[in-house]
């Protein structure tokens, strides 16, 4: 017997989902054209009023947000409420400089932490659950959101962080841990270390895990739920539309329902813009109709999926979305946090190498590693170990404060990466994740 | 008196080692003493050689990372605490030796010994105030 937070939304009728769309499309474009001046500026440019925006038929006539519109903004620009208003900021993971900060108001929290005890009780969560929220907590919005729709469906909630496996693994035993919440890759290591010290799956109390912020294959999720002795359920989210919850899995494991009463989503051609058919795989947009501190119109998520409205068995109405095939950019997902290959290239360039390097991605015991080769100058060698393990400490600090994450550093000789057609193939990903 | 050591970056990949050689040997040049020092990711090639000016443009065209460095060499009698003797000398000294390696040399009952510290000229003067042999390039080439 399915559960729900929210029947009457989650198994509202198309018309009924559809209706709440229009109307509140509208709102949000009223709201974001009168109190945005980047909005306005965007739709004066295309000649569209608020008033052309009649219904989400009209959607397609907004111009597309962008992340690096995001970052333009930053820090104030997009926000939409009086600052006084707003009650909360969170920020995108790994970026440094002009960061994406988003703004809620106390119902934009509200609403997203629904969002996210949806998932929960969708993953069989209930007030009798204990929840291990083992996603980071602070301005990364895993931890909060999660915390957030814990605390909704009336769980127990145990607000861990990431980190410090030997303690989670202490709580998960001593205080009964239901419903685990963290990356995919973490839970797979706390699973291996489980498996270490020869504690059966039976053993382990966790019966549900609630996994997101990177992607993952069905093997790992197979590899997890037999570690940990549980059902493996996916979130997925971004800091720029809330953070996770924008659509979760159910029962079924075929796709994640996007909480359509929150957001619209589109598929669309990464070169045209163009809007998809049904079923097509292309870009995902969204648009948020309900957030106020921070709407965000047409968003381009750079990622390449696909959407079914097929009927699930579940019960939910909303539409599915595949999980992730691949990015219409070049972002890596590293352990959770998103890298650009342009941000390594920064760190180098800072500390005086020539832009001759390869970044190689890999998962080794399903956790990512990444590896920076890079060319030296003839002039940068010194002849000690010591003189060169500097260098390398010099740019495995660099690294950590620029994306927050251990990069294995290696010095190479001048002109020994590989180069096709003169130019050097930048980004290596042996995850095969798709 | 310094002596030319050449250093030449190594990526721990198989087959770099024999493609300096080889780059060496094409060049007929004769490898008098080497060491390496490694890491897990790399390791540095430190050479005399007889021609050092000559194996330094070679390896360079080949695509090498080398670099030549002075270093100072001392001749050490082939005995139970020869070296123990020329290393106490830099100790009172108060100098740090960064790396050394040994060889024998030609003449009997020597051995050489080539060292790295800060002060080549400082190292040289004591050791040889202390009666320690200074070898010249000649000696070694």
């Amino acid at each position: 017997m399915p559960n729900y937070y929210q029947p009457e939304i989650e198994c509202a009728s198309r018309e009924q989902i559809r209706a709440w769309q229009d109307e509140r499309l509208v709102e949000t474009v009223e709201h974001a054209y009168k109190n945005v001046e980047f909005y306005r500026r965007k739709m004066d440019e295309k000649g569209i009023k608020p008033s052309d925006i009649k219904s989400v038929d009209d959607l397609c006539k907004l111009p597309f947000l962008t992340k690096a519109d995001l970052r333009d903004a930053y820090p104030y620009g997009l926000l939409a409420v009086p600052r006084e208003d707003a009650v909360r900021i969170q920020s995108t993971s790994g970026t440094t400089g002009k960061r994406v900060v988003a703004f809620y108001t106390q119902d934009d929290i509200d609403l997203w932490e629904d969002c996210c005890a949806r998932a929960i009780v969708a993953a069989g969560g209930t007030r009798s659950d204990v929840v291990q929220v083992s996603y980071g907590y602070g301005l990364f919005t895993g931890g909060p959101g999660l915390n957030g729709g814990s605390h909704k469906v009336g769980c127990l909630t145990l607000p861990m962080s990431s980190g410090n496996t030997a303690r989670q693994i202490q709580f998960i035993q001593d205080l009964g841990a239901t419903i685990l919440c963290c990356t995919p890759s973490y839970a797979a290591f706390i699973g291996e270390t489980f498996e270490e010290m020869g504690i059966s799956p039976e053993e382990i109390p966790l019966k549900a895990g609630i996994f997101g912020a990177e992607a993952w294959t069905q093997e790992m999720r197979r590899d997890i739920e037999k570690k940990l002795g549980i059902r493996a359920y996916d979130i997925y989210g971004l800091t720029e539309l809330s953070g996770p919850g924008v659509s979760f899995e159910c029962a079924e494991q075929t796709g994640m329902h996007i909480n359509e009463d929150h957001f619209i989503a589109e598929i669309i051609d990464p070169d045209t813009g163009e809007v998809l058919p049904e079923g097509s795989k292309g870009e995902l947009v969204f648009t948020s109709i309900t957030k106020k501190a921070f709407p965000m119109l047409r968003y381009r998520t750079r990622d390449i999926c696909v959407l079914t409205r097929e009927p699930c068995s579940c019960g939910r109405t909303h539409v599915k979305m595949s999980k992730p095939m691949g990015r219409s950019d070049d972002m890596l997902i590293i352990r959770g946090v998103n890298v650009f290959p342009s941000q390594i290239e920064t760190v180098l360039m800072n500390h005086g190498y020539p832009a001759n390097y390869q970044i190689v991605v890999d998962r080794v015991k399903n956790s990512d590693t990444l590896d920076v080769y890079v060319e030296m100058t003839g002039a940068m060698f010194g002849d000690t170990v010591k003189d060169i393990s500097r260098r390398e400490k010099q740019l495995v600090d660099g690294f950590k404060s620029m994306l927050g994450l251990a990069v294995h550093v290696h010095l190479v000789s001048p002109k020994t990466i590989e180069r096709s057609e003169g130019k050097a193939k930048r980004v290596i990903d042996k995850r095969h994740l798709v | 008196m310094v002596i030319k050591q050449l250093s030449v970056f190594v990526e721990n990949q198989p087959g770099r080692l024999s493609e300096i050689t080889d780059v060496l040997s094409g060049r007929e040049i004769n490898i008098r003493a080497l060491s390496i020092a490694d890491t897990t990711n790399f390791g540095i090639l430190r050479l005399i050689v007889d021609h050092p000016s000559r194996a330094e443009s070679a390896l360079k065209e080949q695509g090498f990372t080398v670099s030549q460095t002075s270093v100072i060499g001392v001749g050490i009698e082939d005995r139970p605490g020869g070296l123990a003797e020329a290393l106490n000398i830099l100790r009172e000294a108060g100098m740090d030796v960064e790396y050394m390696y040994a060889f024998v040399s030609h003449a009997e009952k020597t051995a050489y010994v080539i060292l790295r510290v800060a002060d080549n000229d400082a190292a040289e003067k004591v050791l040889r105030d202390h009666g320690i042999p200074i070898l010249s390039g000649e000696d070694v080439y």
